[in-house]
This record gives C-alpha cells, sequence and structure tokens, in this order.
C-alpha cells in the first residue's frame, strides 16, 4: 500500500448473537462477499466485507445475526459529510473514477412524493372497480392524428388510414432494459414468464438474446445500444419490438459499461464480444452524430424487420428533456422511453450517477408539454422510466403524460434484491446481479416470475382503484389528465414546468 | 345534478318557449336556481344569413367598443341592439346582454374550406379570451343563447327575464343549473354554443383538464372551465375540421369497451380502434348526458356507463330528450313513446331536408 490513509471505518457491522446461533453455517454458505468463515468451530465475522445485502440475515434460522450501518461516527460537518471524505480518501488512494451500482443515491427531494392524487366524492361520483369495468389496456406505438374513411356499396364506414403496428399491453407497466451479463439468466427467465403472464413486456438491454429466452421472444423489446452487443438480424426479428438506447438516465452522456469479472462464456456468446473482456459500450452511437442521422438508424432498424415492428427510443432525462424528445418523434420512431436521473444501472461512475440529469417527474411533463405544443404527440408513446417504485408513481406518471413505465430496479427488488448496490462487483449473493452459476443457481425462475408477477398483478389492481376512485375507467383518460394531480409544498416554478396546480387550488 | 331538456320538431315547424320553459321549471328540484338557460334554432329568419353574436357586455360603453372594433376588422356588423330583457323581481342583472348580427369577410381566411366559420371561431375565442369584460355566448346564424346566473336565476325566471315567450324556434335546448363554482356568472350556465353547435350537458368529467389540453392544442380557448365548452369546441372540431359524422363524432368522445370492440367484426373492430387512437385524448370519462344541436339535428348521448339520466320521448314530428320524463310529458301530455336508452346508445335525430 503506497497510502497512508489507512482503513476507513466500517460501513456495516456485523453481529452475531451467539446465545441465539446453532452454527448451522448457513451465513458462510450464503455470504458471496466473505463476511463469514469458519474457526474451528467457531463462526468469525469480518464486516469490513459486508455489503448489507441482507442474504445472511434471510437465511439465518435463528434470527441470530444482526447487521448496523455506520457504527462509528465521524466528527459531524454539514459540508464535509462521511460520504465526501471517504470518496476523497478513495481517490486518493486509487487516482481512478468511482463506480458505484443501483441508482443515485443523492438526497434529494422526490417530487412523486409531493404530489397527491385526486379522487371523486359527490359532484361525480367514483367507478366502483369491483363492479365496473376499468380499462387499463395501453398500446405503444403511433397513432394517427385524424382519420380517413370511405364508404362502401353498402353504406357501411371503413377506415381507409392504415394503422402503424403498436404494442398492445394489458397493464401500462413494463419490465425495462437490464441486460444479460448485467444479470442472470435466471433473472431474464423469471421477468420474461412475468410478462408472459401479466400480458406485458420486458426489455432484453443491451446485452443481446440468450436462446433459453427464445419462446418469450414476442414478449420481449429488444435492444440496440451503441456498442452493438449482439445485434443482428436475427435479434431484431426476434423482438416484439426494437428499442434503440441513446441514453440511459444513471449515466446520461456517457456508455454502458459491463465489468470483464460478469462476462461468462454465455455472456460473451449472447454479446458476441470476448470473454472476460470489459464491454464498453461507446458515448453516442457512431452513426448518430446528429438527429438527423437517427432517422437513418430507425429506417434501417425498420427496413430489416419488414416495417412490422415499433421502434422505440430510449434517452437520460437531461435539460433539454422536451427539445430531444421533440426532435425523436419526427425521426419516425414510435415511442420515446426517458429515463430519469435517478434510474438504475449496474455500474456506472458515482458522479454522474449522482449528480447529471433530471428527475423523471419533469422530464414527462415536459415532454408532453412540448410534443403536444408542436402536434406531435401522437407520433409517438411516451414511457416513463427511473425510479418508478410503487403504483402511485405509475399513475402520477401516466397523468403527467406517461403512456406506460418501465420498472426495473423495483422488479428486481420482487426477486429480492436488497439494493446494496454493488451489482459491479459481480458476486450477488440473490443470484441476480451475477454470471457465477453457484449463485445464479440460487434463483429458481419458476419462484421468481411468480414474484415479479405478482408485484405487477397488485399494482395493477392498486392502479385500477386509484382510477376507479378518480371517476376514470380508462388508462388513455388518466394520461396527461394533470388536473387530478396537486403539488404539495412544490415551488411555484416547478408547479408551472409541472402544469400541476397546489392543493388547495 | 342539472336538468337538462331538448326538443326538435323534425319538419322545422316553430315552437315558441312557452312549452321549453314549463319543461324546464317541473325539474327545479334538479337546480339550484342559479343559473338556467335556452337556446333556439329559426329564431332570426330576418337575419338568416349574419352570424348572430349574442355578446354578454359588463359595461355597455366600454366593452361595446372593443366588441364593435374587433368584428369591425373581420366584417360587417349588419345590425346590432340590446336584447331585449323585462326585470324580474329578487333577480339582478349583472351585465348587458346585447346581440349583433354581423357578416365576417370570407377573404380574410384564405386557404380554408369554411373561412366564415374560422373567421367566427377565432373571433369567439379572441374576445373571450380578453380581459375586457365581454365573453360571446353564442355565434351561430339563426341561432341564440338566451342564458343568466346568480341568485334567483330559475329557469322561470329567466325565461321572463328574455322573454323567451317571443322567440320561435324550431330545436330547443334548455338547461336548469346546479351550482357547482361561480354561481354568479352568467356566463357559466348551460348551453354552450359556437356557431352552428349548441351544447347542455347534465355532468361533469373526470377528464375535464386532459380534453381541455387536447382541444387547446388546435387553436380553441376555453375560457369559462366547463365541461360544455369544451364538449362544443370538440365537436366542432371533429365535425366541422376532421370530416367525422355526428355518430363517429359521438363515438369517439364516448367510445365502446375495448372488450366490446373485441368481439365486433373486423371491419368495425378497425374502424373503433382506429377512433380510439386517434382521439383518445379526446374522450370523455366520468358521468355525463350531452345533448347537442346544430341547424340540422339533436343529439344526445350520455356516458358509457349511464351514469346519468337521459330519457327520449316522440310525438309526432317532435322529438325530445330529457332528464326527466317529466319535463317531456309537461311539454306534450300525449307523448307516443318514451324510452330508455342503454348506456353510451347515442340519439341522432335529424331535421328532414
Amino acid at each position: 500500500m503506497s497510502s497512508n490513509i489507512g482503513s476507513m471505518p466500517l460501513r456495516y457491522r456485523v453481529t452475531i448473537d451467539r446465545e441465539r446461533c446453532m452454527e448451522c453455517g448457513r451465513c458462510i454458505e450464503n455470504c458471496s462477499y466473505g463476511v463469514f468463515r469458519w474457526d474451528g468451530d467457531r463462526i468469525l465475522i469480518n464486516s469490513r466485507n459486508c455489503t448489507a445485502c441482507h442474504r445472511c440475515l434471510a437465511y439465518c434460522p435463528r434470527d441470530a445475526i444482526m447487521l448496523e450501518e455506520h457504527p462509528c461516527d465521524y466528527r459531524s460537518h454539514p459540508v464535509w459529510s462521511r460520504q465526501v471524505r471517504e470518496s476523497i480518501y478513495n481517490q486518493a488512494r486509487t487516482g481512478k473514477i468511482i463506480l458505484a451500482g443501483m441508482g443515485s443515491v443523492a438526497d434529494l427531494p422526490i417530487i412523486f412524493d409531493h404530489l397527491m392524487l385526486d379522487a371523486c366524492q359527490v359532484t361525480t361520483p367514483p367507478t366502483d372497480p369491483l363492479r365496473e369495468p376499468v380499462e387499463l389496456r395501453t398500446y405503444l406505438g403511433k397513432k394517427p392524428s385524424r382519420l380517413d374513411f370511405a364508404r362502401k356499396p353498402n353504406g357501411d364506414i371503413e377506415v381507409s388510414t392504415e394503422l402503424a403496428p403498436n404494442l398492445m399491453l394489458e397493464t401500462p407497466i413494463m419490465l425495462g432494459h437490464m441486460s444479460y451479463g448485467a444479470i442472470s439468466l435466471n433473472a431474464h427467465l423469471a421477468m420474461a414468464r412475468a410478462a408472459k403472464e401479466t400480458g406485458t413486456y420486458m426489455g432484453t438491454g443491451e446485452g443481446g438474446l440468450h436462446p433459453g429466452l427464445y419462446p418469450y421472444q414476442d414478449r420481449m423489446i429488444v435492444q440496440v445500444a451503441s456498442g452493438r452487443f449482439g445485434v443482428n438480424v436475427d435479434y431484431l426479428e426476434r423482438g416484439a419490438a426494437i428499442e434503440l438506447k441513446l441514453g440511459q438516465g444513471a449515466k446520461p452522456g456517457i456508455g454502458g459499461h459491463l465489468p470483464g469479472e460478469k462476462v461468462s462464456a454465455d455472456v460473451s456468446r449472447t454479446r458476441m464480444i470476448p470473454q472476460g473482456s470489459d464491454a464498453i459500450s461507446p458515448a453516442p452511437h457512431h452513426d448518430v452524430y446528429g438527429i438527423e442521422d437517427l432517422p437513418q438508424l430507425v429506417n434501417s432498424v425498420k427496413e430489416a424487420t419488414g416495417w412490422k415492428k415499433p421502434v422505440f427510443a430510449k434517452i437520460a432525462a437531461v435539460n433539454n428533456n422536451a427539445e430531444n424528445v421533440a426532435a425523436i418523434a419526427r425521426s419516425g420512431v414510435d415511442a420515446v422511453a426517458i429515463d430519469g436521473f435517478r434510474g438504475g444501472t449496474g455500474a456506472a461512475p458515482r458522479v454522474f450517477r449522482d449528480h447529471v440529469g433530471i428527475p423523471i417527474e419533469v422530464a414527462i411533463a415536459t415532454a408532453d408539454r412540448e410534443l403536444r405544443k408542436q402536434g406531435l404527440r401522437n407520433e409517438v408513446s411516451l414511457i416513463a422510466c427511473g425510479s418508478i417504485r410503487e403504483s402511485a408513481d405509475v399513475v402520477k406518471a401516466i397523468a403527467l403524460g406517461a403512456d406506460a413505465v418501465y420498472i426495473g430496479t423495483a422488479a428486481l427488488v420482487a426477486m429480492g434484491c436488497r439494493v446494496c448496490g454493488n451489482c459491479y462487483q459481480g458476486v450477488c449473493s440473490w443470484g441476480i446481479a451475477t454470471q457465477r452459476p453457484n449463485l445464479v443457481a440460487r434463483l429458481d425462475p419458476d419462484v421468481a416470475s411468480k414474484q415479479v408477477a405478482n408485484l405487477i398483478h397488485a399494482w395493477t389492481l392498486e392502479i385500477t382503484e386509484l382510477m376507479g376512485a378518480a371517476g376514470i375507467n380508462s388508462i388513455e383518460s388518466l394520461r396527461g389528465n394533470r388536473d387530478r394531480l396537486r403539488g404539495y409544498m412544490l415551488d411555484e416554478g416547478l408547479l408551472e414546468i409541472l402544469d400541476v396546480k397546489s392543493v388547495g387550488a | 345534478m342539472c336538468g337538462i331538456f331538448g326538443v326538435m320538431d323534425r319538419r322545422r315547424q316553430m315552437m315558441d318557449g312557452s312549452g321549453i320553459r314549463q319543461a324546464l321549471s317541473i325539474m327545479n328540484e334538479r337546480g339550484s336556481g342559479e343559473g338556467a338557460g335556452y337556446v333556439a334554432y329559426g329564431i332570426y329568419p330576418d337575419y338568416r344569413d349574419c352570424y348572430a353574436l349574442h355578446v354578454f357586455l359588463d359595461h355597455a360603453c366600454e366593452s361595446k367598443a372593443v366588441v364593435d372594433a374587433t368584428l369591425e376588422q373581420w366584417g360587417a356588423i349588419e345590425h346590432d341592439e340590446a336584447i331585449p330583457t323585462c326585470d324580474q323581481p329578487n333577480f339582478r342583472a349583472a351585465c348587458t346582454p346585447w346581440r349583433y348580427f354581423f357578416k365576417p369577410d370570407p377573404s380574410l381566411a384564405p386557404g380554408s374550406a369554411t373561412p366564415e366559420k374560422d373567421i367566427i371561431t377565432n373571433l369567439v375565442m379572441q374576445i373571450n379570451a380578453s380581459p375586457d369584460g365581454t365573453e360571446v355566448i353564442s355565434s351561430g346564424k339563426n341561432v341564440g343563447v338566451f342564458k343568466a346566473g346568480g341568485a334567483g336565476s330559475w329557469p322561470e325566471t329567466v325565461a321572463d327575464y328574455y322573454r323567451i315567450e317571443d322567440y320561435e324556434g324550431y330545436i330547443w335546448l334548455a338547461h336548469n343549473r346546479y351550482a357547482t363554482s361561480c354561481p354568479e356568472r352568467w356566463e357559466r350556465p348551460d348551453p354552450f354554443n359556437l356557431h352552428d353547435w349548441s351544447i347542455v350537458e347534465n355532468g361533469k368529467t373526470t377528464t375535464y383538464g386532459a380534453n381541455r389540453r387536447y382541444i387547446e392544442s388546435f387553436g380553441y380557448n376555453c375560457s369559462t372551465g366547463t365541461d360544455s365548452e369544451v364538449i362544443a369546441y370538440t365537436i366542432d372540431f371533429l365535425v366541422r375540421r376532421h370530416g367525422l359524422e355526428i355518430d363517429l363524432a359521438i363515438r369517439a368522445l364516448a367510445p365502446p369497451y375495448w372488450d366490446e370492440i373485441d368481439r365486433m367484426p373486423e371491419a368495425e373492430q378497425k374502424l373503433n380502434r382506429a377512433l380510439r387512437f386517434a382521439y383518445g385524448p379526446a374522450t370523455m370519462n366520468g358521468p355525463f348526458t350531452v345533448v347537442a344541436a346544430n341547424p340540422d339535428m339533436m343529439v344526445g348521448f350520455t356516458d358509457r356507463g349511464k351514469l346519468r339520466p337521459m330519457v327520449v320521448g316522440e310525438c309526432g314530428d317532435r322529438l325530445y330528450i330529457a332528464s326527466e320524463e317529466t319535463a317531456i310529458r309537461t311539454m306534450e301530455p300525449g307523448v307516443e313513446s318514451v324510452t330508455r336508452p342503454g348506456a353510451g346508445e347515442p340519439v341522432i335525430g335529424r331535421v328532414a331536408p
């Protein structure tokens, strides 16, 4: 070691209640980070390796393990916080960019939590979803701005406007793009089965499509990212839709990053890259150096697949989000996914994750408004993603103008993920963000798919109830219906941006 | 609540306003005495080629000068006068109702398929959006809206104030308001009118904001915050600017459920899916019964759950649509048939050509 900084104070302290412990060793088997080991017949603890993944706690039969965060205090200081100091120690020692997993940890207010939903009382009646239909069916893709009709000889009226291909979702919740490589095949299988069961779709991420997922390909949105990993015409043809990944909320302005440790033989085959090599996708697509290049990429992908599939584009939410979305809406793209700055990631530079981008609530609201202003709203569907945590977030995102949402972290949590944020280490003890066969085997796709499907089902029920209470019986009547939101303790400028009134107004 | 009433004579035989006044008053239980209104087609035969603009003026001099100047930019005022009124006890006029008979200059809207109506639409939007204390409440040919708000505005008071029995029309719509907001504002009660189309609604949609944002993106400007205004503009937009037949326009506003569409024959499925794709943002949700009219027809439709009543009566050449059967029977004791259409089932009555 060439530093004088010494060791950091412990992040977590793990303790075992020795009276409760029966020395079964399950904690040793389950911990993939090397916190526990045998010392004769005694279990020793190395708290320094702990990531708070909770695997040991979850599988301890005696509830003997306890975990404490930040057991050692620094001198408290409002400016030189623990995080700031520890980042400096880390970088002073390594001279490197700090990588981090999962979404932003910046302690900023969450706008969703300051938006209150509406319900009907007496001037309008609520709809009772147990007794009356409430439609969540959602179509994603281009909609005609107007229709042409033709009258048949028998007097019947027919539409002569051809409808662009749309994806039909039974619920406005989709499973977002997390690549095979970043997460395990079993995690992908679980989500694919859940998507099929709940009548929705899942994104492949930028890691290609493993043959094990072919049976679910009609539920897959295949992603084409700047690295073009795993992309060939067979891949494009298998998907129900194609998504061009132009940006990611957790790291706007930079490309993807899969550490070589996670590039197993199978991942290497699926991505079409050498085993063990870091998969770094470029910041831009090297055939899209300006907006005028995007229609060419869109058209080539559509041409390759016979103009039968909707093509989505995904961008990170940044300052001039509305302008970007309006530009994309003119490119032939059928839907735009906007990823807010709290969006998740397997690995991103910490400084990007916590400092670059804008909240999804603002990005969706301004995109919807700008598209309407420019008469382009029918050209694209809007998909909100990046920190959709619960059904109320889905309803709020749609009321702000989204057509549907992608969930990522929430689906992982449904499979057991504890949001420990160490995905980039590749030893996820839950078998989710890892490629190690022994760890992957911990995630039973049948069990996990049921959990993900349960989550989507439960949220769908809650959305139905919330809509019914608001007297709304179809999802398109919720879309952009900002009058059914009120801002609580939001400043006037933000209320104006969101086009939402204050509580009481 | 609110009570609505509409009557149409298929052969354009004229009805004076007295029967309509009676029919609306019998539903006073549905109102709060803070707003009522009437609209009639065929009342200005002497000016049948002019757009009759009914305007509420806050100040008979200053406000009127602004309207005069605005109209003269866009065409010729053939005649204008105060709308005759008759003071009523316990009823206070909050503005001066005025009427203009106006001919827009079509050469000022080049490139439009309907230049006169475009000019009228823009004039209504412009005048109603300005803070000059003026509100155009109706703007069609041979049609006029008579309405009032504030304490004491029961249907019979408003009818007597405007001397409704002096007008003769072949289609009448009327509205008895149960006020929930701005009870004092005269422009708030139905009917709403934009040139051809007039609307009365019993309801309160849960999609007002979404529908308003949709229609405003096409240049309409909703200044009163009421459903009926949005409905009037949206029907004008769908029928005049997008060329939809009225039955398709109604279906765009109150479409069938997806489950119903799934069970339709292929061509019909495609038609209904296309309508929901194209006009999803215009779809109205929540409880409503709407009666709409233009010079050639009167239509009634409800939300697809039929959360508000709609009763249809027929007698000879007359078609009645009302909130309550009693209103129909008050005007037409010998009514031949009374029906209650199912949820989402529109009623379309056309005047004989």
